[in-house]
């Protein structure tokens, strides 16, 4: 079925195909326009969801935390400073093993404060024990949303997702997108029937207990053990979903990597513009490629430096400023993941589109002429620098 | 519920909150969850939510829960939200047919979960309107991370936050009036009770808080032996003066009319339960005596305004 819609409706859609039990709702832009469709299908019975109104995105998550652990399905959706607010019980649903679904249109942390996207929302809830998987574009999104629940609540997983997508560029353009018919949806999704809950009638159920030191790392091993199991899940829930919509998902997407020399890594919607330039470079002999990471919680390690063994020089391109005056985050779990390569490719990092900053195809060619220098000279020159600034002096 | 409330009936019931929890011998808390719980009809299920607090530590320490009927712990400041996510869960669930049978949903945090860090989500959730009770067991301070002040601890007492020093004389500030603010929340129920004498009123408030559609409020005094500094075997005598001072009225409002549910014959001095504790000794020191005639005048002049507002 092919319709137009933004990336906020695409996700409100699929919250409406998947009827869930619960949902924690709070205003945040860029991801208000979620729980105001969500709203308006509740108004008019097109879902029997208890939609509950709380009062802060802390309440929100709260709500979800226990409405699925009282044996029901939630969900929520948020942004920027509405995450950071959660963050405290990020940890608290992960750690009860509460596959909750939480769209995350990313946007900007403040201060200053600034509504349009960037990944410092999320990458601050990198080590929460959410999975995370990111959208290129509403397609995505859409998708993305729909797998997260098979991901979530499987046994071996039992783990939170995050969707992410971005802020405006994602959540607020009109595209063209294929939606799955309603019942291929519940039944792709199936029941919530968990082993264990509060309102289970036979057993009761305590949860979130105070935890001394002889069994804390033990669930934390436990936790850690199901977010490793979340990658197999992950592409086993790919591959049905490519059976019942043709789209193929896998951790990352690899564009025209297949004999690439200069490589860029990235997150999210700049993947469309990267993917121009590309195709741009391509024309003119220049062997580059782009590998987009969809999944980063887990984070694909293995996988990664598989695709960029070839390679000679990768960019690794961060929307979000880490501070750790070392690089991006993306760039120190790739960098960390090429470690084990006998021959390593030169790797530079490209913090970009902070607060919105805008990258056009122009800007990602750059990049490439650098990484072509690179691998030409073999002088990597500044590790790390901030693309398309006006603060100082400092060029791709 | 029976209408002649009897103790003896009542303690032999089942106990829903099981002996050997961790809490301090002499603590207030666990008689009056153990007194909360009594209320619920033995039939009906209840999914128990708690906030961080001492009462969490002692009664849910991994991995064994002291609690018969199912519960949760989240976090600190939002247990309200807790407790309206699992109503929430039970109203989806009800109505697709997956769960069955009356749950009951009652929180119960100190005041420092209450009237502080979990304010907010406690007024969110008040005025949503969730089936729920929510029960604030007040013991004047944080008591779990070793009783600092909190907007509940009354005026010139000595906490570890609020020292007695030269300058300072305890607590600058006075207790905040939660229980008058969970009434302008214009909810169903909302008193003020304690663990006095046969429990009757704590019990008989916890039923209608339980049985009252939509969400209710106690606000119950909960001594703590650590932190009020008093010898463990003098709790049930320090509640009972907090009650007969007007340090602690008992009343209830019910649909907005203010009733009173007791008034002690003979009113006694503040000063009768200031000298039982600990945290109040500095007082009774050489030239201090004004801080005594203060809290005298402070719980008169709320004990007034009780009168005024309980008058049929």
């Amino acid at each position: 079925m092919s319709s137009r819609l933004s990336g906020n409706e695409a996700v409100a859609y699929a919250m409406k195909q998947i009827n869930p039990d619960v949902f924690g709702a709070f205003p945040i832009t860029p991801s208000t326009d979620i729980p105001e469709y969500f709203a308006g299908f509740a108004a008019n019975g097109e879902v029997n969801t208890e939609f509950v109104t709380v009062e802060s995105e802390h309440s929100s998550m709260s709500v979800c935390i226990a409405a699925q652990a009282a044996g029901a399905r939630a969900i929520s959706a948020t942004s920027s400073c509405g995450l950071a607010l959660m963050y405290e019980l990020l940890y608290v649903a992960a750690s009860c093993r509460l596959p909750i679904t939480l769209a995350c249109v990313n946007r900007a942390l403040s201060g200053p404060i600034n509504i349009n996207a960037d990944h410092s929302d999320s990458m601050g809830a990198r080590d929460s024990g959410w999975i995370q998987i990111y959208a290129e574009n509403n397609q995505e999104a859409y998708d993305n949303f729909i797998q997260a629940m098979p991901i979530g609540e499987t046994t071996s997983v039992r783990l939170p997702v995050m969707s992410c997508m971005d802020g405006f560029i994602t959540s607020h353009a009109v595209e063209n997108i294929e939606l799955l018919e309603t019942e291929t949806v519940r039944k792709f999704i199936g029941e919530y029937n968990p082993e264990h809950y509060l309102l289970k009638k036979e057993n009761p159920l305590a949860v979130g207990p105070y935890d001394v030191s002889p069994y804390y790392m033990e669930h934390k091993v436990q936790e850690a053990e199901a977010m490793k199991a979340a990658k197999a899940r992950i592409l086993e829930v790919a591959a049905a979903f490519e059976k019942i919509s043709g789209r193929r998902y896998g951790l990352f997407e690899e564009y025209r990597m297949e004999d690439a020399e200069l490589a860029i890594v990235l997150i999210g919607s700049t993947a469309g513009t990267a993917k121009a330039a590309v195709d741009r470079l391509r024309e003119h002999g220049v062997k580059a490629g782009l590998v987009k990471i969809r999944v980063f919680r887990p984070f694909p390690g293995e996988e990664l430096a598989r695709a960029l063994s070839r390679t000679r020089a990768v960019a690794v391109m961060d929307k979000s400023e880490g501070f750790s005056a070392n690089g991006g985050p993306v760039f120190a779990e790739t960098r960390s993941a090429l470690y084990d390569l006998k021959e390593r490719p030169y790797l530079i990092n490209i913090v970009y589109g902070l607060g919105g900053r805008d990258v056009k195809v122009e800007d990602i060619e750059k990049v490439f002429a650098r990484l072509a220098d690179i691998a030409t000279t073999g002088a990597t020159g500044p590790l790390y620098v901030h693309m398309g600034h006006r603060s100082k002096e400092e060029t791709v | 519920m029976s209408t002649v409330y009897n103790l003896k009936k009542e303690a032999e019931k089942p106990p829903r909150l099981t002996g050997g929890h961790r809490l301090c011998a002499g603590c207030g808390a666990g008689i009056v969850v153990a007194g909360v719980l009594r209320a619920l009809n033995p039939e009906d299920r209840a999914v128990v939510v708690n906030a961080t607090s001492c009462l969490e530590v002692s009664t849910f320490m991994y991995p064994y829960t002291a609690y018969m009927d199912s519960y949760i712990h989240s976090a600190f400041e939002n247990s309200a939200a807790t407790c309206s996510g699992v109503e929430a869960a039970y109203n989806a669930l009800k109505r697709r047919g997956k769960v069955d049978g009356t749950v009951k949903f009652i929180t119960f945090a100190g005041d420092g979960g209450t009237y502080d860090i979990g304010f907010q989500s406690l007024s969110g959730a008040m005025e949503r309107g969730h089936d729920m009770v929510y029960i604030c067991y007040d013991n004047e301070a944080y008591m779990n991370t070793g009783i600092q002040r909190s907007s509940s601890t009354p005026r010139h007492t000595r906490t570890t936050t609020s020292p007695v020093g030269v300058v300072q004389p305890g607590k600058k500030q006075n207790k905040k009036d939660l229980t008058d603010i969970l009434v302008a929340h214009n909810i169903p129920y909302v008193a003020q009770t304690a663990p006095v004498g046969k429990f009757r009123d704590l019990h008989t408030k916890s039923h209608k808080a339980i049985y009252t559609e939509g969400p209710c409020f106690l606000n119950v005094l909960a001594p703590c032996p650590r932190g009020w500094d008093y010898p463990m075997a003098k709790l049930a005598e320090i509640t009972q003066l907090a009650v007969d001072t007007c340090v602690w009225p008992l009343f209830e409002v019910e649909e907005g009319v203010w009733r009173l549910s007791y008034e002690p014959k003979k009113k006694l001095p503040v000063v009768d339960f200031l000298r039982t504790q600990g945290r109040f000794r500095h007082m009774f020191q050489k030239g201090n005596d004004w801080m005594i005639e203060e809290a005298q005048a402070f719980v008169d002049r709320k004990w007034e305004r009780l009168l005024v507002r309980t008058e049929a």
